[in-house]
């Protein structure tokens, strides 16, 4: 069986177990916002909401370099922290956060295999005390924008076709059937996918408990649709967090060097007056 | 203290597969519901018994996968 390509970016909840009381780890619990982690959370660990900490609050953006190095600071985070991100629904903003990291240069961020979710059917041990850490020191590098996709390069991708484009939503929402999510409100004001997408759900790479499948499970499933890292990936969604999960499989367990995220996502692309959109079915594959 | 009880299983509602989470922290049990493509959370609700933390969860689900517009491609 293949390994990962960068096995040292994911870690175990037995391995979390057992570090837990490391002097060099931090471990944060992200997610949307931080209701999940005032129920319960691993022991020591901080929470970051998405809404409110990993985005700029006024424009659409991640953070800037200032707003992120203030971030770390206040979290405790040095530069040479081993950082475990964990969290709700998939580790889907943990791996933002994980992306958003290493924009800005942090070398040794890894994600907990499983999130929350597999903490919590394991049974661990869990805290609703809320540790105030103390300040550190912290320099950002970057941004390093060569890991995420702006519009006028998913524009001139799709004209010159240079680049493979994945559609990481639901069958529903890549035909156009929906425009969010069940029960989420609409966010757009077409349905469909950027011509040319493959449909690959993001959690077609995961197992049951959460943890993400074997590498050679992952390679075929991507080769299929002809994601095999021989031309750059753009990956996307409707909000760009769970382009973010299929961002670090492909960069980090597959090993692929040239994947970006497209954070701006159908939110964007889906509210472009003009914007080429196809609807149904994604197109019969082309060489 | 540890988790308890956790218990996952997937329901439909309105014609949509919901998934739901419950499990006990501290003796109150929590459950969250998710739609189940793509996973999002739908509702997030605690109760004295898994049954009133599911039952709340179900009807906040039920009250947002209501409002989903099903359209023609």
């Amino acid at each position: 069986m293949a390994e990962y390509a960068h096995p040292e970016a994911l870690v175990s909840t037995d391995w979390v177990v057992q570090h837990l009381n490391d002097a060099n780890v931090r471990v944060i619990e992200v997610d949307v916002d931080t209701n999940a982690y005032k129920e319960g959370h691993i022991p020591g660990s901080i929470a970051w909401s998405w809404m409110t900490q990993l985005s700029d609050t006024v424009r659409r953006d991640i953070l800037n370099k200032h707003q992120f190095e203030k971030l770390m600071s206040e979290s405790g985070i040095s530069n040479a922290n081993t950082v475990i991100l964990y969290g709700d629904n998939n580790n889907w903003f943990a791996a933002w956060a994980f992306w958003e990291m290493k924009m800005y240069g942090h070398n040794d961020v890894r994600l907990m295999n499983g999130g929350r979710k597999k903490w919590l059917a394991e049974g661990r041990e869990v805290s609703i005390e809320v540790p105030t850490p103390a300040t550190a020191t912290y320099h950002a590098t970057g941004p390093d924008n060569s890991l995420r996709a702006f519009l006028d390069q998913v524009q001139a991708a799709l004209s010159g076709r240079s680049s493979a484009m994945v559609d990481v939503r639901s069958p529903q929402e890549f035909t156009g059937e929906i425009l969010a999510p069940p029960g989420l409100p609409e966010t757009c004001q077409r349905g469909g996918h950027i011509p040319h997408a493959r449909n690959i759900p993001w959690g077609k790479a995961v197992n049951e408990d959460g943890t993400f499948k074997s590498a050679d499970e992952l390679k075929a499933l991507y080769g299929a649709e002809d994601i095999d890292g021989t031309k750059p990936v753009i990956a996307y969604c409707r909000i760009g967090e769970r382009s973010s999960h299929t961002w670090f499989v492909l960069k980090y367990l597959l090993g692929f060097d040239r994947v970006l995220n497209y954070d701006g996502s159908w939110t964007e692309w889906g509210n472009l007056v003009g914007a080429p959109v196809e609807r149904g079915a994604a197109a019969v594959k082309t060489a | 203290m540890n988790v308890e009880n956790f218990v996952e299983r997937k329901i439909e509602i309105d014609g949509w597969p919901v998934n739901l989470t419950s499990y006990q922290i501290a003796g109150i049990f929590h459950c969250k519901a998710d739609n189940v493509s793509p996973g999002a959370g739908l509702a997030r609700t605690t109760g004295a018994t898994r049954e009133e933390a599911e039952q709340k969860a179900i009807a906040r689900a039920k009250e947002l996968l209501g409002r989903t517009r099903r359209h023609q491609v």
